[in-house]
């Protein structure tokens, strides 16, 4: 079964104060079975990361429709659906993860991964308890927990990134290069948990620069800048 | 989040003018000034709908209509034209601005929470912080002199104010203190509604931490929605669900929160997002 459908997107801006379009991406159809990983490769700038950002509706498509087949809707377009159904979405069914951090100051790394859950209406002692497990799953180290992750090191806060993400229990997962300046072993324990989101059915699109950790991992690769799988 | 639900509250059409407008005034409008008949149009048109338990940001210059919008809400001025729905009065069927003034003030012990950019339009700075609380929950009808001590105790050290300080007078206090104590204040009688004008300007970025942290805390704890006025737009992504940009008493764009910064479509919305530092 498709989970998503995506048909002719296309993205431009416009810079009203130079008075001209980019032009993102153009043009990209493809769709993603559910419970599959879908990798995403192509040079810089081709609108890889536009691709995800449009199906997450920070971006506003120019063109084309995003289909996603919702458990709370049925099949929606993600390009045209209300601001308070894409804030359903994604508080219940869609996750973003990317290697950059966004935690509110003074909010510790528990207090970030509990916080997903509470506002969107879970008791505290429900929340702290997932928020522990989840923390746990992927593997951060239980003396950081109470500690404000602005001097986390980019492993810590992508595992804290995928645990605040993870503890909503999304069906479609959205990485966005979640791997860019990790060390080797860092990897492998992303690859490892990846793995394990997928036996778990997790539906996942991902953009990743090292093409060799790509390897064995996808269940296609959609080349942007061919327009082609392989 | 219900996707059925109705919201809070629910602005149509506001409008507030200053001056008694002319036939060009539409048309000739020079920034939110007519140049024909010099009426200047504060709010024009504005309409926005905030749901419950959400966050809904409004940014934009000095001048752009967002307090004209907060005190119209709050009654301390008048609406040219316009309707302005709650759902905690008449069920939302009738506008709070056509309410009688024992209503309207009801509605604003009650219904709404307002907190203010100067902290003493919101609180009594002479009387101690336990009154400026117990003020409130007299307006609603209390009586009990037990109860509101123990209220006032609850919301103060909800809001990281010492219960050893409840009885000095907020003038005695930091910045950040009585914005916590002026919010302590707002939430004395559960509304269902708080409104936010620019709460962090001015205070030092520790104390606008600490009160950042204490709002989205209160979201999270009481379920409240808020609507938050703010020209800082590191405020308005870490606490907007969505935002609306207003420029010259209109509103010019209006979109989920990480779209509005990331993707803007107006030319004056791009401005703003690239003078972010």
């Amino acid at each position: 079964m498709n989970i998503l459908k995506i048909n002719g997107l296309t993205k431009n801006f416009f810079l009203h104060n130079a008075n001209r379009e980019i032009h993102s991406c153009r043009n990209i159809s493809f769709t993603l079975d559910e419970g599959k990983f879908l990798g995403i490769v192509g040079r810089s700038g081709a609108g890889k990361s536009t691709i995800l950002k449009c199906i997450h509706r920070t971006y506003i498509p120019t063109e084309g429709d995003i289909i996603y087949n919702s458990k709370a809707f049925g099949e929606i377009s993600l390009a045209s659906a209300t601001e308070r159904e894409i804030l359903y979405l994604r508080n219940h069914e869609i996750g973003y993860v990317s290697q950059f951090l966004n935690v509110m100051p003074r909010t510790t790394a528990k207090e970030h991964v509990m916080n997903a859950l509470t506002e969107t209406g879970h008791s505290v002692h429900e929340a702290k308890e997932k928020a522990e497990k989840m923390l746990d799953y992927f593997r951060l180290p239980e003396n950081l927990w109470d500690i404000y992750p602005n001097t986390f090191s980019g492993g810590e806060r992508l595992r804290l990134n995928l645990a605040h993400t993870m503890v909503k229990r999304p069906r479609l997962m959205l990485l966005d290069e979640p791997t860019a300046s990790l060390d080797d072993q860092s990897k492998l324990l992303v690859r490892d948990m990846i793995l394990s989101l997928k036996n778990e059915n997790t539906s996942m699109i991902g953009i990743f620069h090292d093409l060799k950790f790509m390897d064995g991992l996808c269940d296609s690769v959609f080349n942007i800048s061919e327009g082609t799988f392989e | 989040m219900q996707l059925n639900e109705k919201p809070v509250l629910q602005v149509k059409n506001l409008t507030v003018r200053y001056g008694d407008g002319c036939p060009h005034c539409q048309e000739k409008l020079e920034k939110n000034r007519c140049t024909v008949c010099g009426t200047v149009w504060a709010a024009n048109d504005v309409s926005i709908d905030v749901y419950p338990g959400e966050v809904l940001g409004i940014v934009g210059e000095s001048g752009s209509g967002k307090s004209t919008l907060m005190q119209s809400l709050y009654f301390d001025l008048e609406p040219t034209s316009g309707s302005a729905f709650l759902s905690g009065y008449h069920n939302g069927e009738d506008s709070i601005w056509n309410a009688s003034a024992a209503e309207k003030r009801n509605i604003k012990n009650c219904v709404m929470g307002m907190v203010y950019q100067n902290p003493v339009r919101g609180l009594r700075m002479d009387y101690s912080a336990a009154s400026n609380i117990a003020e409130k929950l007299i307006a609603a009808g209390n009586r009990e002199a037990g109860f509101m001590t123990e209220r006032a105790k609850e919301l103060l050290t909800s809001v990281e104010i010492l219960t050893s300080r409840m009885g000095e007078a907020p003038k005695n206090f930091s910045g950040g203190m009585q914005q916590r104590v002026q919010i302590s204040k707002a939430l004395a009688n559960n509304p269902s509604i708080l409104l936010l004008d620019e709460v962090t300007t001015g205070l030092d970025l520790s104390v606008q931490a600490r009160v950042l942290d204490l709002i989205r805390r209160i979201r999270a704890q009481y379920g409240i929605s808020i609507l938050l006025v703010s020209h800082d737009l590191a405020v308005i992504r870490m606490l907007a669900d969505r935002t609306v940009v207003m420029l010259d008493g209109r509103i010019i764009e209006s979109g989920l929160t990480d779209q509005i910064l990331e993707d803007p479509q107006h030319a004056y919305t791009q401005q703003l997002v690239h003078s972010l530092l």
